[in-house]
């Protein structure tokens, strides 16, 4: 029987960082944004079914960006997370902050321990009501985790999507059409194209709204917001 | 792998996920586990434990929707245990259910039915079918089972709006998880047979919305009035049954002023009859 070769601990991370960051680029981006009433997210999506953007628990919201089948496994498991607890002891013990840290922790083992890493770059954000902040964390195919402020951006050319709203982004929180056409502004200038309402997935955790804050928009609902 | 909740199966169900990873927090399931607490044993045969029970809860189609009604008390034998206890639950947009029975394990049935619709609307993205609600509640009621044979029944109302329809509907459950759809009425718990009589005389069909709550309140009166382990309105701590109106817009809460004053004029109608 051949042994195998020997490759570094370092290199092996690099590859397969490399091979992840290769798969997510591909993809395009999604923003979150904070607005007056809660928390905007918009993604670029030529699906109007397979949806990148979903509820996860009454304040609590994910986006997911790279491979389909692998974020849409994460989702799932997000839901099952945030039901259980909700379900064992209260509905607001539910929090974005646990929620995140377990999606840390399952893509740091996949990272270092299987073969290949998931391609896939996920946002976890949450409402805050009461007077408390908003959270939104960007979890990396590493297990990497970063806790944004004002907007987050995630898949696709998330620098320069990023690089555009440090520029335009006002210092006041903006209302929820100015936060809109900063999105699509941001996403159309990156992309070098005029985005159409059906490629656009928007959905908002509105702070308004009962018990469950998550609201998906549908392309007419949205025209409307814009204009 | 080892890795918390990264899914080895892809059921939608809340509850075959709960069964799987959670058995112990699994109402019926828990039971059945339980070594001390089979059929036969000495516990068992030293008579049931007494828990509180919950009583008349109805359904009651009107032009719109349906009317879902339930008193406040559970009593533990000869004992209130409770005055004010709700028994009417919103389950999601378009249905409710009411309990009779174990209060405890009824509370928490209701708690699971609605973590369940939820969780399976998230993930797949679509809620499921009135008919599908229904069936899955059946489910659930089948699974409580050997807590029926503790003494701990859980019995529910369920009424829904089918969207698809464009109609109320009423479904009644017996122990086995057998499901039955009402097509007009239908009351359930111990004063349920007196609420039913009451229906039976006033209900007619296309009643409008008032009309409807009127004759659910006037039914759960009649129960109360005749029937120990149902709570009439209690006028002096201010305490009344409870209504939701399920229709194509939702479900909505009657407002307890709204209750009172129905009761206030039944109350008036029925002195002057003594006098």
């Amino acid at each position: 029987m051949p042994m195998p070769y020997y490759v570094s601990p370092e290199q092996m991370m690099q590859d397969k960082a490399e091979y992840a960051k290769k798969g997510i680029a591909r993809g395009r981006s999604i923003i979150a944004m904070e607005y007056v009433n809660g928390i905007l997210l918009a993604a670029e999506n030529p699906s109007a079914s397979l949806h990148k953007i979903s509820e996860i628990y009454d304040n609590i919201a994910f986006a997911g960006a790279g491979k389909y089948s692998e974020f849409e496994n994460l989702r799932k498991a997000g839901i099952r997370h945030a039901d259980l607890k909700g379900f064992m002891y209260s509905r607001e013990d539910v929090t974005a902050r646990s929620l995140a840290n377990g999606y840390s922790q399952s893509l740091g083992t996949i990272f270092s321990q299987e073969l290949k890493p998931l391609e896939v770059e996920i946002l976890v954000v949450q409402i805050g009501n009461n007077g408390h902040a908003n959270e939104m964390y960007r979890i990396s195919f590493d297990g990497s985790i970063i806790d944004e402020r004002q907007y987050a951006v995630i898949g696709g050319k998330s620098e320069a999507v990023q690089a555009v709203l440090k520029d335009r982004m006002p210092t006041q929180l903006p209302d929820l059409r100015m936060a809109l056409n900063l999105c699509i502004a941001a996403l159309e200038q990156t992309g070098n194209q005029k985005l159409s309402l059906e490629s656009l997935e928007v959905a908002v955790l509105d702070r308004t709204r009962d018990s469950r804050k998550f609201r998906r928009f549908s392309p007419t609902e949205t025209k409307q917001l814009q204009s | 792998m080892k890795l918390p909740f990264l899914p080895n199966h892809d059921d939608p169900s809340f509850f075959d996920f709960l069964t799987a990873q959670h058995p112990d927090l699994t109402p019926g399931i828990r039971a059945a586990a339980m070594p001390g607490l089979s059929a036969g044993d000495p516990l068992r045969a030293a008579g049931a434990v007494t828990v509180p029970q919950a009583t008349t809860v109805l359904g009651l189609k009107y032009q719109d929707g349906v009317v879902i009604a339930g008193d406040r008390r559970a009593t533990e034998g000869f004992q209130i245990a409770e005055r004010r206890i709700e028994k009417v639950f919103k389950i999601d947009d378009y249905s409710a259910m009411a309990i009779a029975g174990a209060a405890g394990p009824c509370v928490e049935m209701a708690k699971l039915f609605q973590t369940e619709l939820e969780h399976y609307e998230k993930l797949e993205g679509v809620q499921l079918s009135c008919d599908g609600k229904a069936n899955k509640l059946g489910q659930m009621v089948k699974a409580n089972l050997p807590m029926v044979f503790q003494g701990l029944v859980v019995m529910p109302l369920y009424v829904g709006y089918d969207v698809k329809r464009a109609e109320g509907r009423i479904f009644k459950y017996d122990l086995a998880g057998g499901r039955y759809e009402e097509s007009d009425y239908h009351a359930i718990g111990s004063g349920g047979k007196d609420a039913r009589n009451t229906m039976r005389e006033h209900f007619r069909k296309g009643m409008a919305e008032q009309e409807a709550l009127k004759l659910a309140l006037l039914a759960l009166y009649n129960a109360a009035d005749d029937d120990v382990g149902t709570g009439g309105p209690d006028l002096v701590r201010g305490i009344y049954p409870t209504a939701k109106i399920v229709n194509a817009t939702g479900i909505t809460d009657v407002s307890e002023q709204q209750i009172r004053g129905i009761y206030d004029g039944m109350i008036a109608a029925r002195r002057s009859k003594e006098s």
